[in-house]
Formats: C-alpha cells, sequence, structure tokens
C-alpha cells in the first residue's frame, strides 16, 4: 500500500492504496465517488470516463500511481457542482438516460469535446464518442443532446441569448 | 361492511386463481382496524401518523403522499409509469410525492418488471388503487361538510367542495378515511380527461441520472462489507479437480479463497470465490488463481457448430405440430411455385453495461438485508429465502437501479452465488461479476433455427410453414416441456393468431434440440429470434408470388389493427418513394407483448457493403403512459434490432465461449446508429407492451432492404453490413 495525494473535483484528498489500483476503484471505493462507473475494464465502453487535467480518460486503465503529482481530476460529481453543465442540461432537455448507468461517461466525454471543439457537427461527435457505450440504445439523443449543449454555450459566451 | 378477513381471503384466493396479485390493487390490506404506521417518513416529527391507504399509496396527516412502484426500473421508465397510473387518478402531481421501490413483499402482488408488463399489467389495477382512495378522502370530506359526494372533487392533493371556497388536503382526511370501506369498483376517468397519463412529461429522476447521483447495485456500499469476485468454470458447468491459491493469497488485500457455487434456475455449477478487502485486490488475486477443472463431455455439448447442425438436421424432419390449417406437407409437394429456406439467428449476450452484483449481509439476528439490481423482487427475495434458508419475513430486501439488464438480471444465479458467500461469511458481502464473466458465463438468448416453406399460386401467398427449431426457455431453465408439447412461448409468437397471416394452408411446428449452454429470455424473447424467418420468408414469398412485399402481407391480412400498422408505416417511411440506384426499402411487421410493431429501413449499397440511410418504426401500443417513454423505448429497440442484426453473436468451441469482452462481443456505437423515426398510432385499445415490441421487426426489414438494394438474400444472423461479398 502507498499514500497518494489526489486533486478530485477541487478537493484534496488522501487514499492509501496499491499503485496498480485504477484511478476508477479509487474513486469510487476510496475517495466514495460512485457516480464514475465500471463497464468492461478494458476501455472498451467507457463508462468509466473521468477527466484528466480536462481531457476525457479512461479511468479503468489509469494506474494510481502513473497519475503526476499534480493532476486535476474531474468527475461526473465534480462538473456541475455549483450549477449543471450545459451537457447535463441538454441531458435533461432531450431525456436522453433511460437506465442511465453510461451517461456519467457521456456526458464526461460530450463535456471534454465542447471544451475543445464548442460546435462540433456530426462527425465530430461520431470521432469523440464512439467510445461510449450505451447499450439502452440512446445514441440519437446523446447526438441531439451535444448539439443543443453546444448551442447554449455559444449563446451564453457569445451573450446573444438566453 | 365486509368482514376484514372474508376479503383477506378472497384476495389469496383471486391471486392465486390468475396469477395477478394487483388484479385488486385495492385490496383489504386498507381496511385494517387500526392504520398501519409507516415508520419511515417524517421519523423527526412524531405526531405524524403515515397511512396506508392501500399498498400503494401512503399519506401521511402533513400531507406528504408516498407512491410505490411496484416495477423495478432498468431503463424502461417503470418509475414514472407505474406511479403516474396511481397519481392520475388520485388527482396528484408526480413532483410532489415520494416513489418508493417496492420490497418484494406479497402484497404488492407481482414485482415483475418483464414481457413488457409494467403498464399493460398494472394499466386498470393501479389507477383502481389510486381511484379508490381519492373516492374515499371525498367521501370523509363530504361528511364533515355535510355535502353530497357529487359536490366535492379532488384536484392536485385537495378535495374541494364546489361554489364554495372550502378545501380539505389529503393529509388532514387521510386518518378518518382510512377507515372507510375501499370501494371495490372506484369510478375511473374517461381517458379524454387524463393529465398525467398520455401526455408528455420528463422524467423526474434524469437529473439524478445525469449527476453520479442515481444508485444502482454496483453503487451499494455498506459498513464492513467484504468484496468477492468468483473464479467461474470456462466451460460453465465444469467440476473442480483442484485448486492452487498459493499465488492468490500474496495479493495484498485478499482474505481468503473459498469454494464456492453457481446456482442457475436449473442447475449447479462449481465456482471459486477470492474474498478481499476491495474489489481490485479479490480481481487481482482472482487472475493470480489456478484451477484444474474437469470438463467431462462439455467440449461436444457446448458448441455452438454441433446445436446448429443438429438444428438444420431437425428441418429435414417433421416437427411436433403447433397449429395446421390444411394439409400442408400434401399441398407443398404438389404446389407448382414453393420454396423453402432456413433462417439462423445465434446465441446473444444481453450485456448490460453494468455488470451482475449484489450485496448480501446474513446478521447474527438471524435476520438478512439483500441489495440487489433484480427485475422482480418477489422472485428475488423467494430465491435469497431459499439460499439462505431464512423464511421471507426476516429478509428485508432492497432494490438499487439496473444499470441496463435486457433480461438478464431476472436470472439470479450472481444473487444466489453471493448468498452462498454472505451465509459462509457471517459479513456483508458485495460480489461483482466481470464483464468477462457475463459474456462468457450466460445465460443467453438461444440460437434458433427457422425451417420455413411456403407456396404461391395465382399471385398469392396461400402455404406457409414455419417449423421453429432450438433450446426450449421453457424446457431448460424451468424444466417445463414435455417431450411431446411444441414450446407454448414460441409458438404463441408465432402463430397466425399472433400474425394476423390468413394463409389458406398453413403449418407451424416445432422441434427442442437440447444444449448445455445456458439461455434465458432477451429483449423480446422467442420474438427476437423468430421475426428474421417469418417476415424475411414473407418476402421472399410476395417475389416468387410477383408482389410487393407490403401488398402481399395486405392480402393476408384483414385485421383492421393490423393493417393500420403497414399503411401507417407505407405512408410515414414513403414505401412506394423513387429510390436511387443501389437504394432499398425494407419492411417488417411483428405483433408481441400485446402491440403491434413495423419497421422500415431504407439501405443504400457502399462498397461491398451497404449502409443504413434511414429507420422508421411504427408501433400500436394502444394507450400508453408517455409518449417520449415509448419513443425512447422503441430507439432502443432500433439500436438493439440491428446490433443484433449486424454485431455479436455469442458463439461456443470446446464448451468455451469464444467472446469475452466488447472487444470481442460488439455493440452498435453511436458513429453507426442510423437516423431515426417514430410514430406511435393512438389506436385507444387496451395498453400493450413498449419495451420490447419495436425490436421483432427490426432485422427483418433490414434483411429485406438489403435484399431491394442488392439481391442479396441474407438468412443467417450476424452478418457484415460492410462486406456482404
Amino acid at each position: 500500500m502507498a499514500i497518494f495525494n489526489l486533486t478530485v473535483n477541487g478537493k484534496k484528498t488522501k487514499v492509501d492504496v496499491e499503485p496498480d489500483m485504477p484511478l476508477l476503484w479509487v474513486v469510487r471505493d476510496f475517495v466514495g465517488l460512485k457516480g464514475t462507473k465500471f463497464g468492461c475494464g478494458m476501455a472498451m465502453c467507457g463508462a468509466c470516463t473521468v477527466h484528466v487535467n480536462g481531457e476525457a480518460s479512461r479511468s479503468c486503465q489509469i494506474p494510481v500511481s502513473s497519475l503526476a503529482k499534480n493532476a486535476k481530476i474531474t468527475t461526473i460529481e465534480g462538473i456541475g457542482e455549483t450549477q449543471l453543465h450545459a451537457v447535463q442540461q441538454a441531458w435533461i432537455e432531450e431525456q436522453v438516460p433511460q437506465c442511465g448507468y453510461c451517461q456519467s461517461g457521456q456526458i464526461m466525454s460530450a463535456a471534454a469535446l465542447l471544451k475543445t471543439n464548442p460546435k462540433p457537427n456530426d462527425a465530430d461527435i461520431d470521432a469523440a464518442m464512439s467510445g461510449n457505450l450505451c447499450r439502452c440504445g440512446t445514441y440519437d439523443r446523446i447526438r441531439k443532446g451535444i448539439h443543443r449543449a453546444a448551442d447554449s454555450l455559444q449563446n451564453t459566451n457569445t451573450g446573444s441569448g438566453k | 361492511m365486509e368482514n376484514i378477513n372474508t376479503s383477506r381471503r378472497s384476495f389469496i384466493k383471486t391471486t392465486s386463481l390468475t396469477g395477478v396479485g394487483l388484479i385488486i390493487g385495492v385490496s383489504s390490506f386498507a381496511r385494517e382496524k387500526h392504520p398501519k404506521n409507516i415508520s419511515h417518513t417524517n421519523p423527526n416529527k412524531a405526531t405524524v401518523l403515515d397511512l396506508e391507504i392501500n399498498p400503494f399509496i401512503i399519506i401521511s396527516t402533513d400531507g406528504s403522499i408516498a407512491l410505490i412502484n411496484p416495477r423495478p426500473d432498468m431503463g424502461q421508465g417503470s418509475t414514472q409509469a407505474a406511479p403516474s397510473l396511481i397519481a392520475e387518478e388520485l388527482e396528484v402531481s408526480l413532483d410532489k410525492v415520494r416513489l418508493i421501490q417496492s420490497d418484494g413483499q406479497s402484497k404488492y402482488g407481482s414485482q415483475q418488471s418483464g414481457g413488457s408488463s409494467t403498464v399493460r399489467g398494472l394499466w386498470t389495477s393501479l389507477r383502481k388503487a389510486g381511484a379508490a382512495a381519492k373516492e374515499m378522502l371525498i367521501e370523509t370530506a363530504a361528511k364533515r361538510w355535510n355535502a353530497s359526494i357529487a359536490d366535492c372533487y379532488a384536484n392536485d392533493g385537495k378535495i374541494y367542495l364546489k361554489n364554495s371556497d372550502k378545501s380539505f388536503t389529503y393529509g388532514e382526511l387521510v386518518d378518518e378515511a382510512s377507515k372507510l370501506v375501499v370501494p371495490k369498483n372506484p369510478k375511473l376517468k374517461d381517458p379524454k380527461d387524463f393529465k398525467i397519463l398520455g401526455k408528455y412529461n420528463k422524467r423526474l429522476d434524469v437529473p439524478e441520472r445525469v449527476t453520479g447521483k442515481a444508485v444502482y447495485g454496483i453503487d451499494i456500499d455498506i459498513p464492513n462489507m467484504v468484496y468477492a469476485c468468483i473464479q467461474h468454470s470456462p466451460a460453465i458447468h465444469g467440476k473442480i479437480v483442484s485448486i492452487d491459491d498459493s499465488e492468490t493469497l500474496k495479493v495484498k488485500g485478499v482474505l481468503q479463497v473459498m469454494k464456492c457455487e453457481r446456482q442457475m434456475p436449473h442447475r449447479k455449477s462449481d465456482a471459486v470465490a477470492i474474498i478481499a478487502t476491495n474489489w481490485w485486490a479479490a480481481l487481482k488475486g482472482r487472475k493470480a488463481l489456478k484451477v484444474t477443472w474437469d470438463n467431462g463431455d462439455l467440449a461436444k455439448t457446448m458448441s455452438t457448430d454441433n446445436y446448429f447442425a443438429a438444428t438444420y438436421e431437425a428441418a429435414k424432419k417433421e416437427g411436433i405440430r403447433y397449429e395446421e390449417k390444411g394439409d400442408f406437407n400434401a399441398k407443398f409437394a404438389n404446389a407448382k411455385q414453393k420454396l423453402e429456406a432456413n433462417y439462423e439467428t445465434p446465441f446473444l449476450a444481453h450485456a448490460p453495461i453494468e455488470p451482475e452484483c449484489a450485496v448480501v449481509h446474513v446478521k447474527d439476528d438471524g435476520t438478512a438485508e439483500v441489495w440487489a439490481h433484480v427485475q422482480g423482487p418477489d422472485g428475488g427475495l423467494g430465491d435469497v429465502s431459499a439460499a439462505l434458508g431464512i423464511s421471507k419475513d426476516k429478509i428485508k430486501f432492497n432494490v438499487p437501479l439496473l444499470g441496463g439488464s435486457f433480461g438478464r438480471k431476472a436470472y439470479h444465479d450472481y444473487l444466489n452465488e453471493t448468498c452462498f458467500l454472505a451465509k459462509a461469511l457471517k459479513k456483508p458481502v458485495k460480489m461483482i461479476w466481470t464483464r468477462e464473466d457475463d459474456i462468457t458465463q450466460g445465460p443467453y438468448r438461444p440460437g434458433m433455427l427457422s425451417h420455413m416453406q411456403g407456396f404461391v399460386d395465382g399471385g398469392k401467398i396461400t402455404g406457409y410453414h414455419h417449423h421453429a427449431i432450438g433450446e426450449s426457455i421453457v424446457g431448460q431453465v424451468f424444466n417445463g416441456l414435455a417431450p411431446d408439447e411444441s414450446d407454448p412461448w414460441l409458438s404463441g409468437e408465432i402463430s397466425t393468431e399472433n400474425s394476423k397471416y390468413e394463409f389458406p394452408v398453413s403449418k407451424i411446428s416445432w422441434t427442442n434440440v437440447k444444449t448445455d449452454i445456458p439461455i434465458v429470455w432477451w429483449r423480446s424473447v422467442y420474438a427476437s429470434n423468430m421475426g428474421w424467418g417469418q417476415e424475411c420468408f414473407i418476402d421472399e414469398l410476395a417475389q416468387l408470388a410477383g408482389k410487393d412485399p407490403l401488398e402481399a402481407r395486405l392480402d393476408l391480412i384483414t385485421d383492421a389493427r393490423y393493417r393500420k400498422v403497414l399503411e401507417t408505416i407505407a405512408e410515414k417511411a414513403n414505401w412506394k418513394e423513387k429510390l436511387s440506384a443501389g437504394q432499398g426499402k425494407g419492411l417488417a411487421v411483428f405483433a408481441s407483448f400485446g402491440s403491434i410493431s413495423a419497421c422500415c429501413i431504407t439501405v443504400s449499397k457502399n462498397g461491398d457493403g451497404i449502409k443504413i440511410d434511414k429507420v422508421v418504426s411504427v408501433l400500436d401500443c394502444g394507450y400508453y403512459v408517455n409518449p417520449d417513454h415509448v419513443k425512447a423505448q422503441t430507439e432502443g429497440n432500433i439500436v438493439m434490432g440491428i446490433t443484433a442484426a449486424i454485431k455479436g453473436g455469442i458463439t461456443f468451441t470446446n464448451g468455451v465461449c469464444d467472446q469475452s469482452n466488447f472487444h470481442q462481443y460488439n455493440v452498435m456505437r453511436l458513429n453507426e446508429a442510423p437516423k431515426m423515426e417514430i410514430h406511435i398510432i393512438d389506436s385507444g385499445e387496451n395498453p400493450g407492451g413498449v419495451g420490447e415490441p419495436g425490436l421483432p421487426p427490426v432485422a427483418p426489414a433490414l434483411g429485406n432492404a438489403i435484399f431491394a438494394a442488392t439481391g442479396k438474400r441474407l438468412r443467417k444472423l450476424p452478418f457484415d453490413i460492410t462486406n456482404l461479398a
């Protein structure tokens, strides 16, 4: 076991775990944030997606010891802590989730996409979101949700509308 | 006033006769002489009485209302749909009530989400529960005002006196109201007066599902629990010869290694559990474990090649007859224009993104508590009781949300395993399956063969035979199929009574080909297999008859509802439109779970394969709760239906599953999801299913579209749409 100092959702936290433990299990079972999900354990489904320094990352494949000391980790619980993220709001408007289990990962991937590409087209969405499986089949709404979130972020940023 | 005991007896009698406990949702339970005090509402307010008006409605004297959802939510929206049925009649708005998931106790009747049964199964009983409570509240208010019942009405949690400013909240009336006789036949609202049912409503649980706050089975943590990961037999039914756990026990966090068992409904398998202080350690311990297995004959009996070879052999022989009109064999032998073809569908894993898991705590005082994402807590409670040897009344069964299921989590092998460990360890245990467990261990949708025969005469389809061949769910899971019996579930789905095809001559038959590969229901059960053969073969016969596939179907069907579905899909999908070169449209119709669905798919040639341009789906599910639920479920059915046609496929070689995770068991991804359009027919018929009926016509619509575009008739699923050469 070893002590790791992590910054999760802006809060510093200390965990005592095996160095090879994936960030997924550290976040879920040692930091206590259950929103990040286990789906496949081999980065094939994206349910475990979190942001590491703003980048969408599959936490099931990141040994906690491989994280840089100053790495900033954001989970679904941290993305809309003060007010819902535009993606979360869009997910509600479009009624995206069915079971919702994969949606933490979907939302984290979508939010990371919009950060680097505020106005993604369908091909951009395909490229950014194809690593996130949804067995309930909410893909059509995920696509609509991302377009809606992009529109709302643009309106907010330009001040051109509400 | 009816005696309380008499009505209790009649409740039990009715339920045992029908098997549907909720048939009298307004049961005698509210007629307790001393209303039941439910302790979990407002524990800080000692003066508040929480009264159970009937098993599904708890109104507190402070006005707060809780409704019980008797059907676990696996994504199909039951947490909204079931309470909506009560709230509509009770005249309360859903955002003002608390929802409680039922816990398996018998007073809630059947609690199984499955068979697309939530709304159609509860449509009358839950509305009656709400309406009866409303009438009791109105009667109480009328008495207090010395007014006639006709002058009182309910709205938004209050009873009002007409032409006055007088009103009572439900909380103010409930103590007295709960002592009244529960009306047996309360008046239900005319659907034209519905405020909630049939209307678009946002689901109230979506915010928690997008913020990581929703609690699924895998999210349960309780103090002092240990974690378990289970090494299953790679050949599923192998027997343990020896276990070498020396490396496992060196893994930090591993506490112990123990033999355990996987109790499936029909048989038991050996397994080894790794118990650890955290699940990652348990998984690492499993990787270090060495188990030697005796697989006996499993290499032969667990082979999909052998299984399908047996189904093709069976196709050459006469099956067990389910129905026959005319002498099909004689007519077929003499027919001038006839066809014969075999349609194959593979075994499939359900692969919900949340793997199977459970938490079980056997306590020192002889009671137990369970947290399990099952589809039905009533069946779950029974299984836990049997596994633990503890009576049901000493078990508290909690049902967290299901992160997908599609039939899988109604099979309680994983829960039984957890019970086995909890009983042995005397500690709370959290057991989680890996994705590899989920894909390699089953149970699966059975692979099936449809042997089709038919003939045409004078431009019409005049003879049809569907011989369904494969393993029986009723037979394997429930040991409930006699050797001379055709599978009762399957035959129902492919009967002419169900398809409404009025063939002049027809036969439906069945042959059971057994396998040791564990099987179970998968979204839409056999309809997901049989739609493929039925609807592609109808197109083949139409072509032989020189008929347009839509016209050929309309020629065979006089049932107005089915015709409307076909006419609607033709209109919405622009069936008659002129297509560009290399494009093709295909359609299919299939009725299942009380609803009728048609699908039309447009494809275009794309290199050696095709691409899907658009999917249009039409559903007549009668009355429904929320059109957006219906659309969402149908979107899911389109994605899962196409996935089942072009992805995945479980195969077993030498006793072992050839796929292990999503790199080999592919499911559709976002970039592959087609454009889709969904139309609901407002037929005003009795409610039918919604969660499954959209699926069966999808694969055959695709197969028929590919034929239209390329001239290639595909008969075996799955196929690769990028390369059909």
